[in-house]
């Protein structure tokens, strides 16, 4: 008798054998090549300056490419330009989904349709339209460093719009919009000071979603900034991957590594500020 | 007057939500709007808050009309049902924000916080995050928010509508003694006959849009006005009836002759429905002057120190209800039991008749026998 009632209990605790191999797979699929192109980075050989010897497997691939200004000045470029997406991101974006949620409901799918643009319309179209708009008379942004990376953030800001979107609406959400807004209009702030001091610390942790998806993105767009010829990660590690063999794979787990430390941050003070953005009223 | 509501209307696409409503409230006065769902008792206080634009009307608080002013610059105190704490900050910040947005002197401000967080008991709760409280206590920090600002009036919609019955009771008789401690003028919505009853100066009882009746707490229940007030507002017996002398206020329900206090104003010949407050009706044959109906007991409800009796009254479709006193030494009315009801000319209500009023609260002319 105990054995029959527990049997099930196990099950329901551990799931069924078929869910656990079908999330095995899935996990293979994506960790596998992930071990091989660590194994294969590791396979640059150390030349022993005192025995010239040599060793393997070694950390000399990612050594060459920390050591490379192009590498360092890549990263930053990205690094710099996924900060100012962010912050134009943002100023849009936020402003937009909650005016959509307040003032203009009915206009939702509509903003929701534009916000997938990006989906429906490849990078590559995408840039070919920028590159004829922006480098001929009278618009020849991209005849200049500033105007080619004003151009560049425009375009990510475009392809940022349906993370962006969703970690904001969703944040929008979770929170009662209307009442915050006319209770802090009603203590005398403005439309302002209603985002700012109300809306913008209550969506913390969808703004910091938004951000970092965000991030992730423009550290890693290739076709975009190739196309307009900036020096930024993307480019950099297609270059390399041309012309080298064990680098390419070092600076591709750079990158992952830096990616996933973005999503690591995103958890980190997404649970730090539960606790203080937790819903009035909540137990 | 101080606040005064002039001729305000409000539709929204086809929908009428107010009509011409007209309200004069003295400095210092508590006034409750009371009706049920959608009869625009909010929308009218949206209008005063400025969260919603009159679509005809004035609005004038002290004097100077406020209609078109922002929501921002009306100095208008606001209490929402669902507290509205902004959950980034703590108690003492929310109470904080509007002098902030004022631009008072953070010396100012931290009194200011300190005296309100004693004026709602809670001086030791200033550091703490909206979560970190009950509900009860989150309306009370939300009050102390509105009132931090010295609004000119204060607004409360259904505040106590989210809180259970212990603590609404508590809370509704504290936010009465802190609106008289600060003589601050007060709207207060809700749908909720006791809390009108028990904490206004006056009363604003509402229906589709429009002002049923405006009266005192006990005009509103002694006198309603109309049968919509009457059903409403307390819980009332419904008989219909027809006016057999309007000059001597006779009707005649089920053959027998009835005989209100002074005149009524149907013709006689006419239908009418006749009202009876529970309370007001006595088993027995009551004194000389009483009107009397017989009928028999439907049920018999135990409600502690009340016990609720229903009788069918014999001739006509429709069973009412009188209340007594719990009597540990003598046993209730048994269901089947033969009584005759006795109450006097005073509390026999003859309202128009008005067909169309849907059944509501407290009709006990249309409980099941």
């Amino acid at each position: 008798m105990t054995a029959a009632v527990t049997a099930p209990r196990r099950r329901r605790r551990w799931g069924s054998p078929w869910a656990w191999l079908i999330f095995l797979l899935g996990v293979s699929y994506f960790v596998i090549p992930l071990i091989a192109t660590i194994e294969f980075s590791l396979r640059a050989a150390y030349k022993d300056p005192v025995t010239g010897e040599f060793i393997r497997p070694s950390l000399a691939a990612y050594e060459l490419v920390l050591k490379d200004p192009k590498f360092v000045g890549g990263l930053l470029t990205s690094f710099r330009i996924a900060l100012i997406t962010i912050a134009v991101s943002l100023l849009l974006l936020v402003p937009t989904a909650y005016w959509v949620r307040l003032k203009v409901p009915r206009a939702r799918p509509v903003v929701e349709l534009i916000t997938l643009m990006p989906f429906v319309i490849p990078p590559v179209v995408l840039v070919f339209g920028l590159i004829r708009i922006y480098a001929p008379p009278p618009l020849a942004f991209l005849n200049s460093t500033f105007g080619t990376e004003a151009v560049l953030v425009g375009a990510y800001v475009v392809l940022s719009f349906p993370y962006m979107y969703r970690a904001v609406d969703t944040g929008l959400s979770t929170i009662d919009l209307r009442t915050l807004t006319e209770a802090a209009q009603s203590l005398g702030a403005g439309w302002p000071r209603v985002l700012w001091s109300v809306i913008f610390p209550n969506l913390r942790g969808a703004l910091l979603s938004g951000a970092f998806l965000t991030l992730a993105i423009v550290m890693g767009e290739y076709t975009i900034a190739s196309f307009m010829g900036t020096k930024t990660f993307g480019p950099y590690l297609s270059l390399l991957g041309q012309n080298k063999a064990y680098e390419p794979a070092a600076g591709s787990i750079i990158s992952f590594a830096i990616t996933w430390a973005a999503m690591f941050a995103i958890v980190i003070i997404g649970r730090a500020n539960r606790g203080r953005t937790q819903p009035a009223g909540a137990p | 007057m101080f606040l005064s509501l002039s001729g305000i209307r409000k539709q929204f696409g086809d929908h009428v939500a107010v009509h011409s409503f007209d309200l004069d409230a003295a400095e210092g006065e508590f006034v409750s709007f009371l009706g049920p769902s959608g009869c625009g008792k909010t929308t009218t206080l949206r209008m005063i808050a400025g969260f919603e634009l009159p679509d005809a009307g004035s609005i004038r608080i002290a004097g100077e009309e406020i209609g078109r002013v922002p929501a921002n610059r009306r100095n208008v105190g606001m209490v929402f049902q669902s507290y509205a704490l902004f959950p980034n900050m703590s108690v003492a910040d929310n109470i904080a924000f509007g002098l902030k947005m004022r631009k008072v002197p953070a010396a100012e401000r931290k009194a200011r916080v300190a005296e309100l967080l004693e004026l709602i008991h809670l001086p030791q709760s200033g550091g703490k995050y909206p979560y970190e409280l009950s509900g009860g206590m989150q309306q009370r920090v939300a009050l102390a928010r509105a009132l931090a600002i010295r609004p000119r009036v204060l607004l409360l919609d259904e505040p106590l509508s989210a809180l259970d019955a212990k603590i609404r009771l508590s809370l509704r008789q504290e936010i009465r003694a802190i609106q008289r401690q600060l003589g601050i003028t007060t709207v207060y919505v809700t749908h909720d006959q006791e809390e009108a009853l028990s904490l206004s100066d006056r009363i604003v009882v509402m229906s589709q849009g429009r002002i049923e009746q405006t009266g005192t707490p006990s005009e509103i229940y002694n006198a309603p006005a109309t049968e919509f007030v009457a059903r409403f507002v307390g819980t009332l017996n419904l008989l219909p009836a027809t006016v057999t002398d309007a000059a001597s206020g006779r009707v005649r329900i089920a053959g027998r002759e009835l005989r209100a206090a002074s005149a009524v104003e149907a013709p006689s010949g006419s239908s009418a429905t006749v009202a009876l407050r529970p309370e007001a009706i006595v088993i027995g044959d009551g004194g000389s002057e009483a009107n009397r109906l017989d009928g028999s007991v439907s049920d018999v409800t135990f409600l502690g120190s009340i016990v609720r009796i229903r009788v069918r009254v014999e001739g006509v479709d429709a069973v009412v209800a009188l209340d007594t006193f719990n009597n540990p030494h003598e046993a209730p009315p048994r269901i089947g039991d033969h009584l005759r009801l006795a109450f006097p000319p005073e509390a026999l209500l003859v309202l128009p008749h008005a067909p169309d009023a849907g059944p509501v609260a407290g009709d006990e002319s249309l409980a099941p026998a």
